[in-house]
């Protein structure tokens, strides 16, 4: 078995070297994930035969000289992205028996570079969560400390890619839902500029946030999967018609970044609000190791980042409340027993499927959404998204880049915040700012505490993400705080 | 928060969701902390500031007049609730 | 003192935009397909899919407030009214609520009693239709069609400018006639291509304030509309008289008994909780659009009218009928076109006489539309050229037409036709005598009781001499020569 822990590069070498056949890759995979995942749970299902099948497809193109730098590239998909004829649950039991009649854009997008789709990873219903606690079909685990969670809602995915069950895995952010795993599992997650990634395809909770990303073991990785999965797509109105040159050029230098001399902002607001003295300490490391690599750094000013999380879950909850009224058992999906009349369809298929985290936001959109609250929540919160939207660009007006903590700490234990669903909510301090504003933004693993993983975030101007990928490219260049592996 | 004004039976109703007597009370505790955590942001001073439905200032993309779906209502209702010939089924209601 | 009531009516008019496809999905619109044939994905509001909008459709609603000479607003956007109900997959129907693609405009409907009545456009949206159910297919089920789901509408609203039903079924008719003409809509009511909302409201005469409203819902026929809104304000008139107040409701026509009942009170359905469409984005009409639009822009209704009076002395009356259908306009432009050489003086009049006339009544006999006509414009230009011309008598026109309507046969060529079937009209005063003379020698009783004064016998030889001239002759003609040689 190769190293479940190589990066996508070292296996490009590997498998172009005909040291190790994608085939051999998968099946280790398999036995490695056979062995692990009753324990982490990352994966939900398994695309065996699929696998196998598209394996050997690239196996067949290797050996007839295709050079391709996703091709035979062992990967999972979250649940939320519709694989065709494949289950898709979006981690709820609403969905549970649902088959996609297509795929995602970007399922047909890396099928098309080639890429082994061993399974759907597990996630938060709906991707509503922080925890990975609020899948219907069973937490994740954290690879670090199996008894913490892994972050959500993409904790299937930030586990998979931690724990060497797959070489990198999609995922998906609406407030954090790529960041916040990533950074709790001690890997490397972006989220592209909104309307970067097609959206098609995939489950909405919120749709003027939800973004699709990835998460993998290095920056480099990120930006090749990234590259195969971005650009415009006509079947999403809110896909931005710009290309993808700036990945190209990234990936054609290696990626180094054109100019080292960066200037990086530190958001005033996000040190305050940072309150563990270790991931200060250690964010503080990772500036120093920035430093020595050329870019300057300067204190910027967010004034209005505390207003974020209300007005997320105010956008958010109203857009999911709206979204998830397609759920009614009439046409697909579950129905609710012994439904006798037309109003117990919906209400019993909606109250078995749903889990609870759900059902809060679909009534707190509701209420937000409802006649006479309209102004007071949805129509501030919409205010308020263009001064948070503002600001950042105002403050990229002096810097190129934001370092921030991914999130408030590193990884809670499971069933700590279970409870008390506002405190839950106070985990995406951090990553819901740039989500309103619909900044590219990425998680990077920058150290340990307790031996557990922390994460830096970066924030770019619109469009930017392939410097953020460039910045943590050469910042994993001198440092090997992703190389770390759990002991499992 | 005002949890008078915060009718549980009403929104169920209108998501057509179903809460037994506990699980209204547990809701209306849970809804009214959410509402309580997001008045935080009537802090933001917004006069003048126009409302921003999307991040991009980006305009709508129009679409040919094409037809370019073939649906087949036998795949799409493998595993449909209830279908016959072509139909979906509900219990039957009144208009 | 007997109050006088003053009724107000307002009208909500669906037009079912004519495009191929649907207002936000590729599928087709043709009417009869068999159950859920034409709903894909989006649809059926199946999870990950995602709305695009149709140019076209965009093109038609713009086409109709040029035609108004409305208000365009450069930004339009759509918004999701949210409410639970079967044929509404989505739980939310995607219409435009705050920012309309078309704004106040203006209509003068020609009235009964000829005279002209201004009515206000409030504004007009575009919005995608429902599914529809069917109650009676399966005992104790509702079954449920999506084909009709997001079917492109244009919802036009009037201001409550009508005061009394004649008027408002005028200003539905005048509608009609405006979209048909525009092209932007079949016009077929039967098959709820249009349909209409009316808002009707009495007060006493002379107050400014409107009184409580009832809405009349999905009326599809200009008769139906009238005799619905008589009922209302009989209904009304009652209810006020006797001291009750009318109720703000819903209520349905039924035809068969010509009363209105109240619709099943949707008791949430006001709360629709709008907001604005995350997955679409604002819509831009630009200059180059609208001059695009403009460009294709098809004559008005009224500068048809007055075009056929001015260039081909149509009658008035004729004039309004001709354009109540633009189909037969179109018929009668292409064929003074197809004459455009030698058309003679009266020639459209002779065609608008044979569209009210022959092809009027042909198209009811065989209930088929102006626009499957089988006489081709040239084929019809040609029968009214021989007509006026003397060729062809006005029976040969009338049996030529039918030859060629039963024949369904474009390349049928009508002097061709004439000439093989003998049609021409015997003008040859020889060959015309010799049959005279042959009929007065075969009836010599007749022509002696003709003779002794029984005059009216003269129908009696016309007729003979019309028979044995196979209808070829000109019965004017004959029973002139017949005076002449009876008279002797």
């Amino acid at each position: 078995m190769p190293d479940p822990y190589l990066d996508i590069r070292e296996l490009r070498t590997l498998l172009d070297g005909g040291q190790c056949s994608a085939s051999e890759l998968v099946e280790a995979h398999f036995a490695r994930i056979e062995h692990i995942n009753p324990r982490l749970g990352c994966y939900l299902r398994l695309h065996e035969q699929a696998a196998r099948d598209a394996a050997a497809d690239a196996d067949a193109r290797i050996a007839q000289g295709e050079r391709s730098p996703l091709l035979g590239i062992p990967i999972a998909h979250k649940d939320i992205f519709c694989t065709k004829g494949e289950l898709t649950t979006c981690g709820s039991k609403i969905l549970e028996h649902w088959r996609a009649p297509y795929d995602a854009t970007i399922v047909e997008r890396l099928a098309q570079a080639g890429v082994v789709v061993l399974g759907k990873s597990n996630m938060d219903e709906f991707a509503m969560g922080s925890s990975n606690e609020n899948s219907a079909y069973g937490p994740v685990a954290n690879p670090w400390d199996e008894s913490r969670v892994p972050g959500g809602s993409s904790g299937g995915s930030a586990a998979a890619v931690a724990a060497g069950l797959a070489a990198a895995a999609t995922a998906t952010d609406t407030g954090g839902s790529i960041r916040q795993p990533a950074s709790l599992c001690g890997v490397t997650g972006i989220r592209p500029t909104y309307g970067r990634v097609s959206r098609f395809g995939m489950i909405a909770f919120a749709s003027s946030l939800d973004q699709a990303g990835v998460i993998a073991r290095s920056a480099y990785d990120v930006a090749l999967m990234l590259r195969a999965m971005a650009g415009f797509d006509t079947r999403d109105s809110t896909s931005n018609e710009r290309g993808v040159e700036d990945l190209d050029d990234l990936i054609a230098n290696d990626g180094a970044l054109s100019s080292a001399n960066l200037r990086i902002g530190l958001p005033r607001e996000y040190m305050d609000a940072l309150k563990s003295a270790g991931y200060a300490a250690t964010l503080d490391a990772a500036r120093c190791e920035l430093e020595s690599l050329g870019m300057r750094f300067e204190d910027v000013s967010l004034p209005s980042t505390f207003a974020a999380i209300p007005a997320y879950y105010v956008l958010a909850c109203s857009e999911a409340s709206s979204n998830l009224s397609r759920f009614d058992g009439v046409r697909y999906g579950h129905r609710g027993e012994d439904a006798e009349s037309l109003e117990e369809v919906y209400r019993s298929s909606r109250s078995e499927g749903f889990g609870a985290e759900v059902k809060r936001r679909i009534l707190t959109g509701t209420y937000c959404l409802s006649y006479g609250y309209y102004d007071a929540y949805y129509k501030k919160a919409m205010r308020v998204r263009r001064v948070i939207r503002d600001e950042f660009a105002r403050a990229f007006e002096s810097v190129d880049v934001l370092l921030t903590p991914s999130t408030p700490g590193i990884a809670f234990k499971r069933g700590e915040l279970a409870g008390d669903h506002i405190a839950m909510y106070q985990q995406d301090c951090f990553t819901t700012p740039a989500a309103l504003a619909g900044q590219p933004c990425l998680s990077m693993p920058c150290g340990f505490d307790g031996g557990l993983p922390l994460g830096a975030q970066l924030i770019g101007p619109h469009f930017s993400d392939a410097r953020l990928l460039g910045v943590a490219h050469a910042f994993q260049q001198a440092t090997d705080h992703h190389r770390q592996r759990p002991a499992l | 928060m005002t949890e008078k004004s915060l009718d549980i039976t009403y929104l169920s109703r209108l998501a057509a969701l179903r809460f037994d007597a506990d699980e209204t009370i547990r809701a209306q505790a849970d809804i009214a902390r959410i509402i309580d955590m997001i008045e935080a942001m009537q802090a933001v001073k917004t006069e003048g500031v126009e409302p921003l439905a999307h991040p991009h200032e980006a305009v709508q993309r129009l679409r040919g007049d094409q037809v370019t779906e073939d649906p087949d209502p036998g795949a799409l209702q493998t595993g449909a609730p209830a279908a016959q010939d072509g139909f979906y089924l509900v219990p039957r209601f009144v208009e | 003192m007997k109050t006088h009531w003053e009724t107000v009516i307002g009208l909500e008019v669906h037009v079912q935009l004519n495009t191929a496809s649907k207002l936000f999905s590729g599928a087709a619109t043709e009417f009869g397909a068999s159950p859920n044939r034409q709903a894909c994905g989006i649809d059926l509001g199946l999870p990950g899919v995602l709305p695009v909008l149709n140019a076209d459709a965009l093109k038609k609603a713009l086409r109709f407030g040029i035609a108004i000479d409305a208000e365009i607003p450069e930004y339009s956007t759509f918004d999701r009214k949210n409410y639970l109900y079967p044929d509404l997959p989505k739980g939310y129907q995607t219409s435009q609520f705050e920012h309309p693609v078309v704004g106040t405009g203006r209509i003068v409907v020609e009235t009964e009693e000829g005279t002209s009545l201004p009515v206000r456009i409030t504004r007009a949206h575009l919005e995608e239709d429902a599914g529809k159910s069917i109650h009676d297919a399966y005992p104790g089920l509702t079954a449920l069609d999506f084909n009709r789901s997001g079917m492109p509408l244009l919802e036009i609203v009037t201001e409550p400018d009508m005061r009394s039903p004649a008027q408002a079924a005028a200003c539905f008719r005048h509608i009609h006639r405006l979209v048909t003409h525009l092209r932007i809509c079949d016009g077929n009511l039967s098959q709820g291509s249009m349909r209409c909302d009316a808002n009707i409201s009495l007060r006493p005469a002379g107050q400014d304030t409107l009184g409580e409203r009832a809405e009349l819902k999905n009326i599809n026929s200009f008769r139906f509309l009238e005799q619905a809104l008589e009922y209302e304000v009989g209904r009304q008139r009652r209810l006020l008289e006797s001291g009750e107040t009318v109720k703000r409701e819903t209520r349905q026509f039924d035809h068969v008994s010509g009363t209105t009942k109240a619709m099943r009170g949707k008791e949430l359905s006001d709360d629709y909780r709008y907001f604005p469409c995350p997955d679409l984005l604002p819509v831009h009409v630009d200059a180059h659009l609208l001059a695009e639009v403009r460009r294709d822009m098809p004559e008005l209704p009224d500068a048809k009218a007055e075009r056929l009076m001015r260039e081909h002395e149509v009658s008035a009356d004729d004039a309004a009928r001709l354009t109540s259908d633009p189909d037969m306009v179109d018929w009668l432009d292409a064929a003074l076109q197809a004459m455009s050489d030698d058309a003679p003086d009266g020639l459209g009049q002779a065609l608008s006489k044979l569209l009210l006339g022959q092809v009027r009544a042909s198209l009811n006999r065989t209930q088929i539309d102006m626009a499957s006509c089988p006489v081709t414009p040239t084929q019809g230009a040609m029968l009214a050229l021989r007509n006026l011309d003397g060729t062809l008598s006005s029976a040969g026109l009338r049996d030529l037409f039918r030859v060629i309507w039963d024949a369904g046969d474009a390349s049928l060529n009508v002097d061709a036709l004439i000439e093989e079937q003998g049609l021409a009209q015997v003008r040859d005063t020889s060959a015309l005598a010799e049959l005279v003379q042959s009929v007065i020698d075969a009836n010599p009783k007749q022509v002696e009781q003709y003779r002794q004064g029984q005059t009216r016998l003269l129908g009696f030889f016309v007729g003979q001499v019309m028979r044995a001239s196979k209808g070829s002759a000109d019965p004017k003609q004959v029973s002139e020569m017949l005076r002449e040689v009876l008279g002797e």
